[in-house]
């Protein structure tokens, strides 16, 4: 199968989800083509070809530098018109959810957005994805014409490996006349921590923090383990924490390999966001919280003690 | 200005889902229908440009079955003018949707500015404002926490991963779909409510519109509810001792640190 995926940069990084795409993907037999946007890029596209891509389109213009929808689109379309992919993949991200519908609807092809559970053959694709922010799940069946466009949730494959690179490096020319966007500036979060949607491990704080100073404990250790700093929405709600690291239904839904819910009863809404979590982690002072039930590993405690106390163990391991 | 603010009628999130006995899709019966909480900051939105712009019209569109109505009479008791029913079944995908959406709006006045939430809580796909966008061939801006309009431009706040945000321009028409922290909507006054009963709410069928159902692109099928948890494991000792096991068992067994 013949399939394109969307890197994405920011900044001259490549994304940890763009890895993940190329590397499962090569791996299962496709023929992988890669579009990678931006400028000054070029040295990008080395590091995706030793994930396994066959080959690397870039496209280098100023109005690629900084994201645009529009100029994404327009890049995509150009490359598809040449290599006619049956496929269309990009993460579940804020850029490549961004984008992905409108190449679809240009395409009139339709897109199964946020799979979560994706088998992949030579030949085929089968993905699934949650509905009812994950109180159910269920497979998406292309009916129409077209390419397959899927956005795909970042972790849904586990860790890519880096090889040697045996890609075509091409470059692609696209017309980027007359858009109606424009991209002025980027103001940078800086909290130097990643994403908690990217994040293979996931540290969430709840009410019971009491204040965003007392998220410090939680930062330790999730800095220690690389991991992401998430919030229930009582702490967003309180003030604790920005919106933006609300676990949840009304906030970011997460699939880490490890997430450690800490003082945080369990509510519905709170489980719709990290129920796909490969392995979970409980830690609250009442035996009979709800979050217990959905937890792989529970510690009845008080989290103020025990979260200290696993900061120090982890040092000793690392 | 024309002001179509997007709606999606969604299950309450207490719902406690079931599946259909075939599995084709859920069990609708006994579900308690809101407002899509990230479209009430698309209607705010709407309102809001309305004050700044007096002569503006702001309408509600929504689609789906019958019982959407009541979402669009939630705008309507907000402060919007009128309502646009576009009936759909409940199973038509994304793509029909934004089609419908765009040419039924085709037929009314000239989209200035189209307002959705950033994505509806059910199925949280993310895509119809950008399919209606591109449908529309307009831009879509997503995500937006602030945004600063003029007659025919917008400038806007995006946040993406990390809290980063990206500032954009964009000329009008546009879409913009909301998210948390853009606006704050507002409470339907109880007199609001009652002459929101009065306002029109036209209604289009996909065959008005020269479309079926058969113009679907995917279709989701072998729904599943999340397999029960075997129960997890409960540690005991003291705290010290807890810790230690935890770490062993997630760093030895599970592999994950
Ligand atoms: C429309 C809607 C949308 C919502 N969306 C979301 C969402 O996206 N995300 C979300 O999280 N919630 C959401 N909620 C809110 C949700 O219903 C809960 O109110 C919320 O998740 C509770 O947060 P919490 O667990 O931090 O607080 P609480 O429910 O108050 O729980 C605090 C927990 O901390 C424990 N605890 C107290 N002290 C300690 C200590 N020292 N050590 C260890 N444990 C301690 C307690 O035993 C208790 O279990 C939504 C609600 C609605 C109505």
């Amino acid at each position: 199968m013949k399939t394109l995926i969307i890197a994405e940069q920011r900044d001259g990084t490549l994304k940890k989800p763009t890895k993940e795409l190329v590397h499962a993907f090569s791996q299962a037999g496709h023929e992988v083509h890669v579009l990678l946007t931006g400028e000054g890029v070029q040295s990008l596209s080395e590091t995706i070809g030793n994930y396994g891509a066959h080959t690397i389109h870039t496209a280098e213009a100023s109005e690629l530098k900084l994201y645009t929808a529009e100029a994404t689109t327009r890049a995509t379309l150009a490359l598809v018109e040449t290599i006619q992919p049956d496929a269309i993949v990009a993460s579940h991200t804020p850029t490549g959810r961004d984008f992905m519908p409108q190449v679809a609807m240009k395409l009139g092809a339709g897109l199964a957005s946020d799979c979560h559970q994706v088998t992949l053959s030579s030949d085929s694709i089968t993905a699934r994805r949650p509905v009812y922010a994950g109180k159910a799940s269920a497979e998406v069946e292309f009916v129409g014409n077209g390419p397959q466009c899927y956005t795909i949730r970042a972790n849904s494959f586990g860790n890519p490996s880096e090889g040697t690179s045996s890609a075509k490096q091409e470059t692609l020319n696209v017309d980027l006349s007359g858009l109606k966007t424009k991209a002025t500036s980027n103001e940078s979060g800086n909290s130097g921590r990643p994403d908690v949607t990217e994040a293979s491990v996931v540290i969430s704080g709840g009410r019971s923090l009491k204040s965003a100073e007392n998220f410090e404990i939680l930062e330790k250790l999730a800095d220690l383990l690389g991991g992401g700093v998430g919030a229930s929405r009582a702490a967003v709600d309180a003030g604790f924490r920005p919106h933006r690291d609300q676990v949840g239904q009304t906030g970011k839904v997460v699939s880490p390999s490890l997430y450690i819910a800490c003082g945080i009863s369990g509510a519905i809404q709170h489980l719709a966001g990290m129920r796909t979590s490969k392995t979970i982690v409980a830690i609250n002072t009442d035996p009979d919280a709800p979050i217990f039930q959905i937890a792989d590993y529970g510690i009845v405690g008080d989290l103020f003690e025990v979260v200290p106390l696993l900061t120090e163990e982890v040092k000793k391991i690392k | 200005m024309n002001i179509y603010v997007c709606i999606k009628q969604v299950p309450d999130t207490e719902t406690k889902i079931k599946l259909n006995s075939d599995q084709t899709w859920i069990d609708t019966s006994g579900i308690k229908w809101i407002v899509s909480p990230y479209d009430e900051f698309a209607i705010e939105e709407g309102l809001k440009v309305k004050a700044q712009f007096p002569e503006s019209k702001v309408t509600i569109v929504s689609a789906g079955p019958d019982r959407v109505v009541d979402a669009i009479r939630t705008g309507l008791a907000m402060g919007a003018d009128t309502g646009l029913h576009i009936e759909l079944p409940e199973t038509a995908d994304h793509f029909i949707t934004a089609q419908a959406i765009s040419k039924a709006l085709q037929k009314e006045e000239k989209v200035d500015l189209l307002f959705c939430g950033k994505e509806a809580i059910d199925d949280g796909a993310a895509q119809t404002a950008q399919l209606i966008a591109a449908a529309m061939d307009i831009p879509a801006l997503t995500v937006i926490l602030e945004a600063q309009y003029t007659e025919n431009s917008v400038q806007v706040k995006r946040e993406v991963e990390g809290g980063t945000i990206e500032v954009l321009e964009s000329s009008l028409p546009a879409v913009i779909a909301a998210q948390k922290g853009l606006n704050e909507p507002r409470y339907a006054s109880l007199p609001n409510i009652m002459k929101a009963k009065k306002k029109e709410v036209k209604k289009v069928s996909l065959a008005d519109l020269g479309m079926s159902e058969s113009d679907q692109k995917v279709k989701l099928k072998n729904f599943e509810l999340p397999a029960p948890k075997a129960a997890g494991r409960k540690l005991d000792g003291t705290p010290a001792e807890m810790a230690a096991e935890l770490v062993k068992i997630l760093h030895e067994e599970v592999k994950v640190i």
